[in-house]
């Protein structure tokens, strides 16, 4: 039999029992819309492609990785040290995390910019927005793991900001800590966290988020719409197969260039080793996507107006969380308009904020 | 011409995705690969008083990372053998009864040479030297 002649009975082989046909109808006649915009569409893809790698090279760290407090550090050491290749595969999962947090926060503000956001799209924002929290999650117990000086100062900072909220907070940081302090305990449950819980919820929220964005189909920018409406004419489209998701593949690609060279150029610190009873080193600070909260908290006075300041803070980031996570419901006017500058300008003072405040959290 | 082009890229698309995913699953290979660890070598350890273990009894003795088996055959003398069944690994016990070695996995005997006497096991049992230093009951490697 020719090579074609075989490929094609085994194909027809799978189909019949596969059920492959109506996957393929399907792959064939989706299309995304094509415009200048375009670009934006990728990160979202890019931060996909960058979980995958770190579920990739986080199974790997899990062939050695001990999870209790006397053992940690030592295993990482192992892994950096003695372990093939180990120091390249921690450092891949340390960047790419940051590129990740980095991708998804693009991500974000692309959809708040080009109001991808709007009816009927409301919900798809809703889970972005919890996936982005998800991943902040990720960041914030996988930190902790390499139980090294600094990991355990930024956990215990943050535990204890957890714990200065008003009514709930100290039963938040015990729940978060595993007991009273940070310890041995606490290490074991970042650990759950890290490797299964937030796994699987993340994995299904994902799955949801994609189901949500097929469903609607990507949006076409205001702009964009506006102007092929004037002309009474169609969007252009793009088909999804072959030419967008070549592509996304070569996005893709560019960004494990990017990840491969900072990962081998740069590979990751490991510092020393956590003493619980050592004073915490000058120049603690948490990571850079924690930085612009963290900052704001030191610059809040002890008391406000009677009020503990840290609590009064806390207070006025819930508000700015609960403000941004319902975007989609206050960017429509009654009437169904909407506020696109008003939008805009709430992205653009956001943006301002988190960098100045990152930027002074980092200098000083 | 243009086939000939097409062909051309294919093989190109092709060779560098095929170059790329060797270049990701050889350092995956490498890094799956347990490094060996260098442990201190045990050469000696003290299995305790002689006066410890009563006459045919035995007892088992932590040699690095392997289990040994301390019998005492009499008043002055003492043998050891490697603890770990030439079968299949499972740890051998004494059986006092019998005075033989007894592996429970698949009923295995050896004699207190370490020579098999029935079951499955392929090879006698390893031995090590056992002598006293004051008190203390030193075993040691076969060189
Ligand atoms: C299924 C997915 C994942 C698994 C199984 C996993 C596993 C691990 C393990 C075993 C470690 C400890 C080893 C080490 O510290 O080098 C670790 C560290 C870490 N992980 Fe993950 N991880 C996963 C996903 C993620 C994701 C999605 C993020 C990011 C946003 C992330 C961020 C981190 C960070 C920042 C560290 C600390 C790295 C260091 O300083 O060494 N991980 N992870
Ligand atoms: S392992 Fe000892 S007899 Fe099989």
């Amino acid at each position: 039999m020719e090579v074609s002649a075989r490929v094609s009975a085994v194909k027809q082989w799978l189909d019949e029992r596969l059920g492959l046909e109506p996957v393929r109808e399907f792959l064939a006649h989706k299309t995304v819309p094509k415009h200048s915009s375009t670009i934006w569409y990728y990160f979202g893809g890019i931060t996909l492609f960058l979980f995958g790698v770190q579920v990739a090279t986080g199974m790997l760290l899990l062939l050695y990785y001990r999870p209790t407090s006397t053992e940690a550090y030592e295993s990482v050491q192992f892994i950096v040290a003695e372990v093939q290749f180990g120091w390249l595969i921690r450092s891949i999962h340390s960047w790419s995390a940051n590129l990740m947090m980095l991708t998804a926060f693009i991500h974000m503000f692309s959809v708040v910019f080009l109001h991808a956001y709007r009816r009927p799209r409301e919900v798809t924002w809703l889970s972005g927005i919890a996936l982005l929290g998800l991943t902040m999650a990720f960041g914030f117990s996988g930190y902790l793991l390499p139980w090294n000086t600094t990991s355990f100062f930024a956990t215990r900072i943050g535990t204890d900001v957890a714990a200065s909220m008003p009514f709930i907070g100290e039963a938040l940081a015990r729940f978060l800590r595993g007991g009273d302090d940070i310890g041995g305990a606490t290490l074991t449950r970042f650990f759950g966290f890290h490797v299964a819980i937030l796994p699987g919820i993340t994995t299904a929220l994902i799955l949801v988020h994609l189901a949500l964005v097929q469903r609607h189909g990507i949006s076409t920018p205001l702009r964009v719409e506006r102007q092929h409406r004037g002309a009474g004419a169609q969007v252009a489209q793009l088909p999804f197969v072959p030419n967008f998701l070549v592509r996304e593949l070569m996005a893709w690609y560019g960004t494990l260039g990017v990840l491969g060279c900072l990962a081998a150029l740069f590979p990751w610190e490991l510092g020393d080793k956590a003493d619980p009873f050592a004073p915490a080193p000058a120049g603690i600070r948490p990571e850079w996507y924690f930085l612009a909260p963290f900052y704001t908290l030191k610059l809040i006075p002890s008391h406000v107006w009677g009020i503990e300041g840290q609590v009064l803070g806390l207070l006025g980031f819930g508000l700015l969380a609960a403000w941004w996570v319902t975007l989609p419901f206050w960017a429509a006017a009654r009437d169904g308009a909407l506020r696109v500058r008003l939008v805009t300008g709430a992205g653009v003072a956001l943006i301002a904020y988190l960098a100045t405040f990152s930027f002074l959290g980092y200098t000083r | 011409m243009v086939a000939n082009r097409r062909g051309w890229i294919g093989w190109l698309v092709g060779g560098g995705a095929a170059a790329s995913l060797a270049s990701f699953a050889y350092p995956v290979l490498r890094f799956v690969i347990p490094p060996k660890v260098s442990e201190a070598p045990v050469n000696e350890v003290t299995a305790g008083k002689a006066t410890d273990l009563l006459v045919n009894s035995a007892r088992m003795i932590r040699f690095g990372s392997r289990p040994v088996l301390l019998i005492r055959i009499s008043d002055s003398e003492y043998r050891a053998f490697d603890g770990m069944c030439t079968h299949l690994n499972c740890t051998v016990q004494y059986h006092q009864e019998g005075r033989q070695i007894w592996c429970a996995c698949h009923n295995g005997f050896y004699d207190l040479n370490g020579k098999v006497v029935s079951g499955p096991p392929p090879r006698a049992l390893a031995q090590y030297e056992v002598h006293l230093r004051g008190e203390d009951v030193i075993i040691t490697k076969r060189s």
